[in-house]
């Protein structure tokens, strides 16, 4: 089936534009190198418009590469900055109102399960951190609370980027930004601990600086979201632009978020890890060890 | 469905299926039509007038009549889970009422741009203006430029029939936009009536996406990468003319509608004595109101007519045309108090200084006939034209 969807009928593959029968040929969607392999793969996203040395771009980039099966993905997201590299992201994208992307998502994963019960289909939230931690914080939890089985992943640039540079509920205590003239009034939203009290059965926060942790926390948690429940994903994807630091430096200061207020933390509730230690042991034979 | 249910054609449950009398309230019509509509996935959450319909809804999810079925926790999230829902490529149905409708606004347009053959009812209500729970449309006019298409129903028996068949008019491929079928709360959804029911071992044929102008994403329709619906906002001509000429395709969607309500509704209204130098235009149970008072004039010796507008969105200019030629005084009640459908009618009009936007009432005020009548004989004593 899945071969079915990726691969053009005979009569029509010499209108495809070359780029499209690269994906065919030499995509992930079959076979996924992972973060490993990026550099040396058709990547599922090739190019976007966002500023140079874009966290979030980044963090798209390293996500997308670690998805288990993105020809059985579809990613749910809001207007914002994430929104330019997934809308060019070769997997189904939606993409509709701002805040409602948890509600959304619950309809078309339920929707596939009435349809396609027998099949996987993996259903991903990826969104910015005010559509999440702000405009969209109740449909958000309300998922989690109802164990919708979707991963929910936050591109954490502590600022609405899109609409230049103004306070997020993720931005840090004392910032000065657009809407904050005398800088943030509070800490930021603590979404990720809200996520484990919430129902997620598996949570991680990470930043861009640690592709291969990251990697591991997208998998799993796409994986726990498909078998278990609600999972959260919290990627720390700084903004040069509106932080103001050179566009070189982007890793840097993840790498210093890491060691200040951004360590890397996974959670796991007992069904989940039990599931992993079932997947695990399915298939060491394999040689793939899930955590 | 459920297993012991018939799929049917729609013609013949609409058409020929044998109907037999039952005597219930406008929300137990709204869950007799959902029972028959082969419904994937319904999504609730509770507003007076509207909860009992979704109680019932809820009711027929425990039997197996939809497939999948939950309590929400608000009217946007309502709306953006049967927007998922049906982009996943399935038939959904939700229902709300006044601030919930004004709380779910902004996935209405999402619903029509993304071409999704959604049907909502809507049990008008008033909304904080100041707050109200009582019958009034106001609602409407509101939604009146969301690309949905909009039904109104008289009541119970037009509930039940205009539900079944805004999904068999908003699937057509060459329509495929979403319809909300409006009744006024209270009066409709609360009063029994009697309601001419098909078997309830009838059902719709399931819906398939295939039939859909758009791809549905359910990852089993080709190309791999979809996405659907993005957001236009890079600031050059192509960006503007691509999102100018997908809004001006759901407009044509809905100009291609009207072949099909004229087939199914009988016309987009319904005319009684158009030869009559006054007419009633009124659309809901205004219309109710408006057939009493006309029953009265005429025993005071004063012939009048009515058109029954039943579609709203597309809007009858044409047929309003035809059917006024004669009226030298054309009566809009309403219930609320922007008077919508007199501006519409108005629009549509020439010499339309002939348009009387009264009564209006709201607040839960009752349209009796007496202020019907009233607002005429006024009219008349202060005119001279010869009735």
């Amino acid at each position: 089936m899945k071969t079915r969807v990726i691969t053009p009928a005979d009569v029509f593959e010499k209108y495809l534009p070359e780029e499209y029968r690269d994906l065919v040929d030499r995509g992930p969607y079959l076979e996924n190198h992972g973060v490993a392999g990026l550099g040396t793969t058709k990547e599922l996203v090739e190019q976007h418009p966002h500023c140079a040395g874009c966290g979030v771009s980044l963090g798209i980039r390293l996500a997308a590469a670690s998805l288990p099966s993105p020809e059985d993905t579809i990613i749910v997201g809001t207007p914002g900055c994430s929104f330019f590299a997934l809308a060019q992201t070769a997997v189904n994208y939606s993409n509709t109102a701002f805040g409602n992307q948890n509600a959304v998502a619950s309809g078309i994963k339920r929707m596939l399960q009435v349809r396609h019960p027998d099949k996987n289909k993996d259903v991903i939230v990826m969104v910015g951190d005010g559509g999440i931690a702000d405009i969209g914080l109740d449909l958000t939890l309300h998922s989690w609370f109802r164990r919708e089985k979707i991963t929910t992943i936050m591109l954490d640039n502590e600022v609405y980027g899109n609409t230049g540079g103004q306070e997020s509920g993720m931005s840090k205590i004392g910032q000065k930004l657009n809407m904050a003239p005398t800088g943030k009034k509070f800490p930021k939203v603590p979404v990720y601990d809200m996520a484990k009290t919430a129902g997620c059965a598996y949570t991680a926060r990470v930043t861009v600086a640690s592709p291969y942790k990251l990697e591991k926390a997208v998998r799993k948690a796409v994986l726990i979201a498909r078998n278990v429940g609600p999972t959260y994903v919290q990627i720390y994807t700084p903004c040069p632009t509106n932080m103001k630091f050179p566009s070189n430096g982007t890793i840097n200061v993840a790498k210093e978020a890491e060691k200040e207020y951004y360590s890397f933390d996974e959670y796991f509730t007992k069904e989940a890890e039990q599931y992993l230690a079932e997947q695990n042991a399915l298939k060491n034979s394999q040689g793939i060890d899930e955590k | 469905m459920r297993q012991d249910q018939k799929v049917v054609n729609a013609d013949y449950l609409l058409f020929d299926a044998p109907r037999k009398e039952s005597f219930i309230t406008g929300s137990e019509a709204v869950a007799e039509a959902i029972k028959r509509a082969n419904i994937d996935m319904a999504v609730a959450y509770p507003i007076t007038p509207q909860s009992e319909s979704m109680h019932l809804v809820g009711e027929l999810y425990a039997k197996g009549y939809v497939k999948d079925f939950y309590r929400a926790e608000n009217e946007f999230a309502v709306m953006a889970a049967i927007h998922g829902a049906s982009l996943a490529g399935g038939r959904v149905f939700t229902a709300t009422s006044g601030p919930g409708t004004l709380r779910a606004m902004e996935m209405f347009p999402v619903w029509a741009g993304a071409r999704q053959p959604i049907v909502c009812a809507f049990m008008c209500r008033g909304v904080s203006l100041p707050p109200s729970i009582q019958p009034e449309n106001i609602e409407m006019a509101m939604l009146l430029e969301t690309g949905m298409m909009m039904l109104h129903a008289e009541n119970g028996q037009d509930f039940f029939d205009m539900l079944l068949k805004a999904y068999i008019v908003a699937e057509k491929p060459d329509v495929h936009l979403p319809v909300g079928v409006f009744a006024d709360g209270f009066f409709v959804t609360h009063t029994r009536d009697k309601v001419m029911l098909p078997s309830e071992d009838l059902t719709l044929e399931s819906y398939s996406p295939h039939c859909a102008p758009v791809p549905a994403f359910n990852m089993e329709t080709p190309p791999i990468r979809i996405t659907r619906d993005p957001l236009l906002n890079k600031s050059n001509f192509i960006s503007y003319a691509a999102n100018a000429s997908w809004h001006q395709e759901v407009l044509a969607a809905s100009e291609r509608a009207r072949k099909y309500l004229n087939r199914y509704l009988n016309g987009l209204l319904e005319v009684e004595k158009p030869e009559a130098k006054i007419m009633f235009a009124a659309s809901g149970t205004a219309v109710s109101q408006c057939r009493e008072a006309i029953r009265r004039l005429s025993d005071m010796g004063i012939e009048a007519g009515l058109i029954k507008i039943k579609s709203v969105r597309p809007f009858p200019e044409k047929e309003l045309r035809e059917a006024t030629k004669e009226a030298e005084w054309i009566f809009v009640p309403e219930f609320n108090a922007g008077g919508w459908l007199a501006r519409e009618i108005k629009a549509a009009l020439d010499r339309n200084s002939r348009v009387v936007g009264e009564p209006r009432v709201f607040g839960g005020m009752t349209m009796p006939p007496e202020i019907i009548i009233d607002a005429v004989l006024k009219r008349l004593q202060s005119s001279d034209v010869n009735i």
